[in-house]
């Protein structure tokens, strides 16, 4: 049915995809097969860079002591709650912005001197107001994501074609019929796409509150394993964390695209 | 040549109309004392240099911006405007017969009634079988079409088109300018057209205003008289058509 041109052409297409992700595999192995390597023959020192084998072991350990993913279940916990405190908040904040032009302008350099501010910085003050508990945490989640929410969706909301808008004035559309009908639907993918930074935000200000304060979690299990200078604990923590924060992003990837798919 | 004289016929008079824009640094005449009788079931065209606050005064008309002094008169009672923009402004979200609902729904107004009238426009003017297709799916000329069927489903008295089919190309353009007169003609609609493309306005319009440069009043009308008038694309051939054009471009052109 194709001719042999097209034929060629989707093989060609075809091996070189297939060649990227066994590159991709390679080079993951050779990464830790030469790591197990250099540990084994110790030219590294396994109590500093750790090893494969230990971090395996390690993560069995925790399995088996029930601490595994109990610690993920936590940070996943903490995560979820802030991101929806915090997309509720942001979006909110995000329309009575957009709402109020007066309002906005009063708060504009606020908005401006909180993002640009280090939240880790607010560290110890959130632990003296709030306490050394889950509070801080989703507080610290919190102050991370939900400036950047406000203004992404702010700016998405006011990035509205300005026809659109004449054309419901020109029907004498009322200001809660232009939002509903002009300005939420138009920044309905620019919401969708702030929450994909949002949760990778949030997941940051979640690691940041568990090192700040928490007794469980991750983010603890890697500053535990620091403190206690057990590198096998804080690499195993890191990998955990990696393959966490994926594993959210893939799915926060997946609904945003069920969700924009709908035009 | 101005004639402000009162006409039985007339639905909508602009009396000494101004509008001043203020920036910070300063103030911007747009209007100057604009004065305009608009008879009922007229085609009006507006035509005048680029920047002369045509696009002003369809916003004031239909309510978008306010006016700074001057009269606006509606000798028969308010009326409803119906305002067609620049670019077709099809919502991509909704589809086609929902775009065509909109001023409807703004309204509170959809009742079956009205559903059947959008429906039926929709089926007369080829639409039929993209009632539930997206806007991405037409052509642009299909798209001015439905766009001036949601401006006529809120039945309007007096239609506004703001330089309507400037986002087409040249042939699609001819050809939907054609289609849009049509139908104006056929529902039989108050028209206030603006324009810089002068063929356009003198095809299309039953009279001709031509508009001074900024501040903007009436510089000269043309009643439109072409002994074998009929469809835009035909007027163009018209020996009469190319007197007008000359004198209106004569008239636009005269500050460059």
């Amino acid at each position: 049915m194709y001719s042999n041109e097209h034929k060629k052409y989707i093989r060609k297409k075809k091996i070189r995809k297939i060649l990227i992700i066994l590159m991709q595999i390679l080079l993951l192995a050779t990464l830790i097969i030469g790591w197990e390597l250099l540990a084994k023959y110790k030219i590294i020192n396994t109590f500093i860079t750790s090893s494969p084998s230990n971090i395996i072991k390690t993560i069995i350990s925790l399995y088996k002591d029930n601490n595994l993913f109990n610690n993920i279940w936590t940070t996943i916990y903490e995560t979820i709650i802030s991101f929806g405190i915090g997309t509720i908040i942001g979006i909110v904040t995000a329309i009575i912005l957009w709402w109020n032009n007066f309002i906005y302008k009063v708060v504009d350099p606020y908005l401006t001197v909180l993002n640009s501010l280090p939240k880790i910085a607010l560290g110890p003050i959130i632990i003296i107001f709030f306490g050394a508990n889950i509070k801080s945490i989703i507080i610290m989640a919190l102050l991370i994501s939900v400036i950047v929410t406000i203004i992404t969706v702010y700016n998405g909301f006011i990035s509205t074609d300005k026809n659109r808008i004449n054309l419901l004035k020109s029907f004498s559309a009322s200001k809660y019929q232009i939002f509903k009908m002009v300005i939420l639907p138009s920044s309905y993918s620019t919401i969708i796409s702030s929450l994909k930074i949002n949760i990778s935000m949030t997941l940051i200000g979640v690691i940041m509150g568990e090192f700040l304060v928490s007794k469980k979690g991750i983010g603890y299990l890697i500053n535990y394993g620091s403190q206690v200078f057990n590198l096998n604990l804080v690499i195993s923590g890191i990998i955990i964390l990696m393959i966490v924060s994926y594993i959210m992003y893939i799915i926060v990837s997946y609904i945003e695209k069920i969700l924009i798919k709908k035009d | 040549m101005e004639n402000i004289s009162k006409n039985l016929n007339d639905i909508l008079i602009i009396k000494n109309l101004s509008k001043i824009y203020h920036t910070d640094d300063s103030e911007i005449l747009a209007i100057d004392g604009l004065n305009l009788n608009i008879k009922e079931g007229e085609f009006v065209a507006i035509v005048g240099p680029s920047g002369c606050g045509k696009t002003t005064l369809l916003s004031i008309l239909c309510g978008l911006e306010n006016k700074s002094s001057g009269e606006i008169i509606y000798p028969k009672g308010k009326l409803k405007m119906g305002y067609m923009l620049q670019n077709d402004t099809l919502f991509p979200w909704l589809n086609i017969l929902d775009n065509c609902m909109l001023g409807l729904k703004v309204e509170k107004n959809i009742t079956n009634e009205n559903k059947n009238k959008v429906l039926k426009l929709l089926e007369t003017y080829g639409l039929k079988d993209f009632i539930y297709k997206y806007p991405n799916n037409l052509s642009g000329g299909m798209k001015q079409r439905v766009a001036l069927i949601r401006t006529l489903a809120i039945n309007p008295d007096i239609l506004l088109l703001d330089e309507p089919f400037s986002a087409l190309d040249y042939q699609t353009r001819l050809a939907v300018s054609d289609d849009v007169w049509k139908i104006i003609k056929k529902e039989k609609k108050t028209t206030i057209m603006i324009t810089h493309d002068i063929a356009e306005a003198i095809s299309m319009a039953d009279r001709v205003i031509v508009l001074t440069g900024r501040p903007s009043y009436v510089k000269k009308i043309y009643p439109i008289i072409m002994e074998n008038k009929s469809t835009p694309i035909k007027n163009r051939n018209l020996k009469e058509f190319r007197v007008y054009y000359n004198e209106i471009w004569k008239d636009i052109d005269i500050h460059v």
